[in-house]
This record gives structure tokens, C-alpha cells and sequence, in this order.
């Protein structure tokens, strides 16, 4: 009998460390004091009448990040007595459809895809945003954002975070000591490239390898040239499905994408040859730059967090970022990026009320302070923003000449976006040619 | 950066309460399933003892109490099966013959497209190499290992070291794996094989991009992992071959050879079968190996990887259900047979 109780300890030791492993994923949630009465609450006197009531929030968005979304609306919570509940998760773009198909939809998701927004809209899903939340919206963010969460001429919520995706990393000091330039237009950047190589470095680096997301850095590259030979209106018509996925004006960006990527003399500097882009992870991808084995690299403005420690991100410090330059002057200034879409399962006053407040300018301020966040909204204060990268990426978005388009995978059909052009992306770099690629992925175009 | 302690208090309060519920869970159900059963032994003691201290004839045991206990332990198993296995088998199949969101009925097309899509054909060829080599050198490779170690000096090291990989998650082996099978195109390598090659003198490669190459390094993995596990069961079937068989073979002047294939082989054929199939239906459902290795990218996914990816990334319900029931399918004669056999084995 001993032993017998011996080897139940055991087991209870085991699943214990089980348990503690899953048990430390549970947030606590403890609401402070109510404190309607003070004057910094004055400003939320439009959202009152909700006392008490609880508004549940599903997202991507974990760890710090999750903590710093915590602390935007606490003043909010504890003004207006609306207790919201944010949970984030790492396998948010499987788990949420599951949720919804399963009744037990949250009432409101961050939603970073307008192409899964439209499936929940198109399903019935989703509840069209209240008419505050839609004044707010239409009053804080330009109409190019707020197509994305517009269905069948039904407005389904405000965007909210945002990032910019057309950026080249490079490094300010290296630039200075070499003599060479910041360039402003296609030709400048490839006859810097040319003559970083001619000097015996490789120029670029990329990596596109992002585990089960594995190829979408290189749809961006894609998307982002595409944008600029081809200009806005043919690259909507291209994400909607309007002209074929393998259009010639589509294929001829890709070779030009393929002109920097899959050319031995650029890439891929710090890792080896173009095939190392395939297997290079985005996170590693930009390294290089901090060790003078690379000079360019392009990436999104939340690549700002993935420098090693200690790097310095700002104008004048290590690392920092130019905008991608434009390829047609005629074209304007086009922008990619991505963003995600405050979208509600429930039509509850309360949960409107959450709704309209993060649309607001106060909001998008409060949430901007506690720093590394990037929002399209016309009210955010530049001054309030602290980190120099995010400080380009909010001037960039708020340019009234920028042509702000969304990142093209996010709004095709998830085979497509998530699905074959991803995989078709890693098959470009890893050898197959351009025309192959893009027919497969326009006969998986769901029909 | 610093821990904020005070500021995760209510983090480690919830790690307490979950704690506290887990250990008054298990530790119920681990007392009512100590408790109850001995207090009914005691009971059926004491009326024997009662019974025959009074000479009188021994009660008989009481019959419908009995079935309501058994009925009462099964009621669990039955409901959760019902919930999780039987309801979700009956919708992935209904599933599998509608559209993409399930509101309609399409027919066969899923299965079609199974099967005249270049890339999933090659995902089924893909499973099917895979299903082919793992179970055949996982046990080729843990019977000989068994026999070889069988009575040595250090047959108990010998063995964990084998054993030891069992132990590890597949997620853990295929991280390690992918260390194993790294590429650094300059500077020095850091994965273990490349290191070996440029030793050698020879160039770096990225193992993992080459089809059909990386198919065959990630069924090493799965190898690495189901040997051990062959290994033990082989291994103690063979300790379980009656000694006097041995003995009569070796009066007879049997090579080691003649031993092996006449004598060791046949006394562990139902321990062989058992190995052969519990890998197969393992290989089978391979996922986690090559969602952590490659996802399936360079030509290396396998069905439940592919099913997963239709199901829930690419909101593909109908092909995903096709997927899943294909692999039910391909699963199926394997259970049956492994059930048949060991019927056989208990009966025999």
C-alpha cells in the first residue's frame, strides 16, 4: 500500500506542474475603486449609464502589449464602471471563427484581417456599429480606412492600432561613415544597392520565415512594389479579385521585387544566398545591420522591437527607417500597412460605448502615451507619441498626400492570403518562376 | 528588466486558487476511488466472517447493487465519449460533403479535389512515405537494438539512452531537430550537421529546403523518437521467452542466426504486430513534427497538417473534413486489426 500512495504522489506532483502551466495563463482582473465623481472624468460623461456592466474583448494582442491595452482604458473603466475583459490569444485567426460558429462569440474582437471581418459580416455575424460609433469613426479616420470594415454599405467598426509597412531599416551610422544617402526614389535605391555590392557587401537582407505564417514577408515586398508600379486602383482591383491574381501588371511587379530578392549580387547579406531568405526567420532577418553585414532591410514599423538589446532606434542611433521610396512620381505617395478593426458580436449599449470610445482621439492619445503604438486617427498628437519610428509612421499616416492601402493578403480569402501565396512567396525564393507561382495561386482562388 | 512582483499579485492569486481546485479535484477523486471500493471489500468481509462464524450458508452476493456501482463508473466514459467522439465523427463526416462554410451540400468535390490537386497529392504521397519508413526502421531498428543489448553489462544505460527520447514532446524533438538540421550561409554553422559537413570539408546545405530530401530528415525525427518505444517492448518480450526453449535450442547446437529467425522471431510475433501498428497509426496522424519543422512548406505536409491548415487557417470546413475523414479511414483497418489481435492474444 505504500508504495501505491507513494506513486500517487506522484501522479498528483505531476499534474500539478500541469496545472501550474495552465493555471499562469488565467489573467486576474480587479477593478479599483469607483471614483465617478473627479474631474478627469468629465470627459467620459458620454459613455455613463453602463454602471457595472461587463464588455468582453477577444484579440491577438499578448503579454506586455496586452498589459499596456489594460492600462489605456483603465480611467475609462473606472469612470464609467464599464468592467472590460481582454483576452488575448496566439491562435486568435483559428480560435475566433471557432468561438463565433460555437455561440460563444466575444462582444467585441480586435480583428487584424478586413477579409475575416467580411466572412463574419457576410455570415450574419457580426452587429453594425451604433451610430456614435460610426460618427466618431467617420470623424477621427480617412474614408481609405474605413472601406476595410465597410460591408455591403454597412460600417462594422473603427480601426484602431496600425502599423506602416513600407520601410526600409537600415543603419544611420553606417550610412554616415560610408558617405551615402537616405534615397528618395526607386532609381536613387538601386544605385545605392549597386554600389554597397560593388563595395563587397551584400546590400539586403531578408528572411521570411515566420513558422505557421511562413512567406508573408515576402507578400508585403510584393504588395508594396505592386502598389507603386501599378498604383492604388489597380492593386484594390487586384485584392478584390477584379483582374487575375497572375495579371501581367501583377507579374511584372513581382519580377521587380525579384530584381532586389532573387538577385545572388543583393541578398542575402549576413545569412548567404537568395535560397536563405526561405529559411531565414523575419524576427533574425534585419540583424545583419547591427553588425555591418547588411545595409537594407526591408520591414514594417513593429520591426522596431525585434533589434537585439541595446540597439538604438532613432534618426541619429543604430538602426532606424526610410520609406520605401515611390517608383511612379505619378502615383503619389502610396503607403502599405495594416491594422486591426474593432468589430461587435453584441449590440449592447455597453459595448457600444466601448466601441465609440476607441475611436475616439482621447482614446487613441491615452493609448499612445504608454508608448510603442501606431494609429492612423487624425486626432493623435504627434507630440504624444514617444518613440521616434512610431513617431514617422503616425507622420506618414496622417500626410494627407499618402495613399494608404491595406495589406493585400489580409483582405483576399484566407486560402489565398493565408493559404497558397504564402506558400507561393516561399516557392518563388526557393527556385520557381514567377509565372508557375502565380498561376497556381490563381487557380486556388476560391470560386 | 525588473519582476514587479506586487504588480503580478493577482496573477499568482489566480495560480494559487487554480492550484488549491486542482488538488481538491484530484485528490477527491483520488479518495473515492480509494475509499469506496475498499469500503465495499470491508463490508463483503464482514459478512463473510459473519457468515461463517455463524455457520450459516454464505450470503450470496447481491446482484443489481453491483450493476448500479459498474453503471455508475461507466455513465462518465459513455457520456464524454458520446460528447467527444461519436457527436464531432458523425459532423466532420456530414461536414466533409458541404461547401467551404458548411451551408451546403456539394457531394463528392471535396473528395475530388483530395485527389487531383497537384499539392495534396503530394501530401497523401508524402504520408504515405512517411507511414511506409517510420514504422519499419523505428522497429527494425529497436529489435536489433534489443537483441544486442539483451543480457550485456550495461543493458540498463544502454537502454534509457534509446528510451530516453520517448520523453520528449514531438514539438521539443522537432525544435531540436531543426538545430540539428540549421543553416548559416556565412560565418560559422551553428546546426550540428552542417558543422559536420564543413568539417569535412564540404559546403553547408539547407537540409530542410530540398524536396523530397527534408521529408526523409523529418521522418528521421519521428525514428528518433518511436525506436525507444520499440525497443522496450521488444526487449521485454524477449525476456518473456520461456528459459527451457532457450535452453533446449542451445542443446541442439543452434547458431546465434538459426536462434534468432526459429526461436526469437516467432516468441515475439504478437509484440512485433503490436509495435508495428501502434507506429503506423502514430505515423499516420504525424502533425506535430512537421507543423514545428516546416509547416508543410518545401513539399513536406502530411494530412493532419494539410487538414488543419484547410480547416482552420484557411476556413476551408468542407476540405478539412475530407481530409479528416480520409485520415479516419486510413486509420480504421489498423485499429480492427490491432483489436482482433489482441482478442486472439487473450483467447490463445
Amino acid at each position: 500500500m505504500a508504495f501505491a500512495r507513494s506513486r500517487q504522489a506522484l501522479a498528483i506532483a505531476g499534474v500539478l506542474g500541469l496545472a501550474l502551466g495552465a493555471t499562469a495563463c488565467g489573467t486576474g482582473n480587479d477593478k479599483g475603486s469607483d471614483n465617478t465623481g473627479s474631474a478627469e472624468c468629465s470627459q467620459y460623461e458620454k459613455y455613463k449609464g453602463n454602471d457595472g456592466k461587463k464588455v468582453t474583448i477577444y484579440s491577438s494582442i499578448r503579454e506586455i502589449e496586452a498589459d499596456r491595452l489594460d492600462q489605456s482604458w483603465k480611467q475609462f473603466e473606472d469612470c464609467t464602471g464599464i468592467d472590460i475583459d481582454h483576452e488575448g490569444s496566439a491562435e486568435f485567426e483559428a480560435q475566433l471563427p471557432v468561438r463565433v460558429d460555437g455561440g460563444n462569440a466575444p462582444d467585441i474582437a480586435f480583428i487584424p484581417q478586413p477579409g475575416l471581418l467580411k466572412r463574419f459580416a457576410d455570415g450574419g455575424k457580426l452587429k453594425e456599429a451604433g451610430a456614435d460609433t460610426k460618427a466618431m469613426a467617420e470623424q477621427n479616420y480617412s474614408p481609405d480606412w474605413l472601406k476595410y470594415s465597410t460591408v455591403d454599405g454597412k460600417f462594422y467598426g473603427a480601426p484602431l492600432g496600425s502599423n506602416v509597412k513600407s520601410f526600409v531599416w537600415y543603419s544611420p551610422k553606417m550610412f554616415q561613415e560610408k558617405g551615402w544617402k537616405v534615397p528618395e526614389s526607386w532609381d536613387d535605391l538601386i544605385k545605392l544597392s549597386d554600389e554597397i555590392a560593388g563595395s563587397g557587401t551584400k546590400p539586403w537582407c531578408a528572411g521570411i520565415e515566420s513558422g505557421d505564417a511562413t512567406g508573408w514577408p515576402a507578400t508585403d515586398w510584393i504588395e508594396d512594389v505592386l502598389l507603386r508600379t501599378a498604383g492604388p486602383e489597380v492593386y484594390d482591383q487586384w485584392t478584390t479579385h477584379g483582374i487575375p491574381f497572375n495579371d501581367p501588371k501583377v507579374a511584372e511587379a513581382v519580377d521587380r521585387a525579384g530584381s532586389i530578392l532573387k538577385n545572388e549580387k543583393y541578398v542575402n547579406g549576413g545569412f548567404g544566398g537568395v535560397k536563405s531568405i526561405a529559411t531565414t526567420s523575419f524576427q533574425e532577418a534585419g540583424t545583419p545591420i547591427t553588425t555591418g553585414k547588411c545595409a537594407l532591410h526591408r520591414q514594417a514599423s513593429f520591426y522596431a522591437n525585434q533589434w537585439p538589446e541595446g540597439t538604438k532606434v532613432a534618426e541619429d542611433g543604430d538602426v532606424f527607417a526610410f520609406y520605401f521610396p515611390a517608383i511612379d512620381p505619378a502615383q503619389g505617395k502610396p503607403v502599405l500597412g495594416g491594422g486591426e478593426f474593432v468589430a461587435a458580436f453584441a449590440d449592447r449599449p455597453e459595448v457600444q460605448a466601448v466601441q465609440t470610445y476607441l475611436a475616439s482621439g482621447e482614446y487613441a492619445n491615452s493609448r499612445a502615451k504608454i508608448g510603442d503604438w501606431v494609429s492612423a486617427n487624425k486626432k493623435l498628437d504627434l507630440n504624444n507619441v514617444p518613440n521616434p519610428v512610431d513617431k514617422l509612421s503616425v507622420g506618414i499616416l496622417q500626410d494627407p498626400k499618402t495613399q494608404f492601402r491595406f495589406d493585400g493578403s489580409d483582405l483576399m480569402p484566407a486560402a489565398v492570403g493565408a493559404g497558397t501565396f504564402w506558400k507561393g512567396m516561399v516557392d518563388w525564393i526557393n527556385g520557381k518562376d514567377t509565372a508557375t507561382v502565380l498561376q497556381g495561386i490563381e487557380s486556388s482562388w476560391p470560386k | 528588466m525588473e519582476f514587479d512582483w506586487a504588480g503580478e499579485t493577482p496573477k499568482f492569486l489566480m495560480l494559487m486558487y487554480g492550484l488549491i481546485a486542482f488538488v481538491a479535484v484530484v485528490g477527491g477523486l483520488l479518495l473515492l476511488l480509494d475509499v469506496v471500493p475498499a469500503w465495499f471489500a470491508r463490508r463483503r468481509e464482514a459478512q463473510l466472517v459473519a457468515a461463517s462464524a455463524s455457520g450459516a450458508p454464505l450470503p450470496r452476493r447481491r446482484k443489481p447493487r453491483e450493476g448500479l456501482f459498474a453503471l455508475f463508473f461507466l455513465l462518465p466514459t459513455l457520456l464524454f465519449l458520446t460528447i467527444g467522439l461519436v457527436v464531432p465523427a458523425i459532423r466532420t463526416t456530414l461536414l466533409s460533403f458541404m461547401n467551404r462554410d458548411g451551408s451546403g451540400w456539394v457531394g463528392l468535390e471535396n473528395y475530388g479535389w483530395m485527389f487531383s490537386e497537384g499539392s495534396i497529392i503530394r501530401v497523401l504521397t508524402n504520408t504515405l512515405t512517411w507511414v511506409i519508413l517510420v514504422p519499419l526502421v523505428a522497429t527494425a531498428f529497436g529489435l536489433i537494438y534489443a537483441v544486442l543489448v539483451d543480457k550485456a553489462r550495461f543493458e540498463a544505460v544502454a537502454k534509457s539512452l534509446i528510451f530516453l527520447p520517448m520523453a520528449i514532446s514531438f514539438v521539443g524533438a522537432a525544435i531540436i531537430w531543426k538545430f540539428v538540421y540549421a543553416y548559416r550561409g556565412e560565418g560559422d554553422q551553428i546546426g550540428l550537421l552542417n558543422q559536420i559537413v564543413v568539417s569535412l570539408g564540404g559546403e553547408p546545405k539547407q537540409w530542410l529546403l530540398e524536396s523530397p530530401l527534408n521529408t526523409f530528415l523529418l521522418i528521421v525525427i519521428m525514428i528518433w523518437i518511436q525506436a525507444g518505444f520499440a525497443m522496450v517492448v521488444l526487449s521485454a518480450a524477449i525476456k518473456a521467452i520461456p528459459a527451457d526453449i532457450i535452453e533446449a535450442a542451445r542443446l541442439d547446437g543452434t547458431t546465434p542466426w538459426q536462434m534468432f529467425w526459429q526461436i526469437t522471431m516467432p516468441s515475439i510475433r504478437p509484440a512485433l504486430i503490436v509495435v508495428v501498428v501502434t507506429i503506423s497509426i502514430a505515423t499516420l496522424k504525424v502533425f506535430d513534427i512537421v507543423r514545428t519543422a516546416t509547416n508543410g512548406n518545401y513539399d513536406t505536409s502530411v494530412i493532419a497538417n494539410e487538414m488543419y491548415n484547410q480547416a482552420f487557417r484557411y476556413q476551408e470546413t468542407g476540405r478539412g473534413s475530407a481530409l479528416a475523414v480520409f485520415l479516419f479511414v486510413l486509420v480504421l483497418p489498423l485499429v480492427i486489426y490491432q483489436i482482433r489481435n489482441l482478442r486472439q492474444q487473450r483467447e490463445g
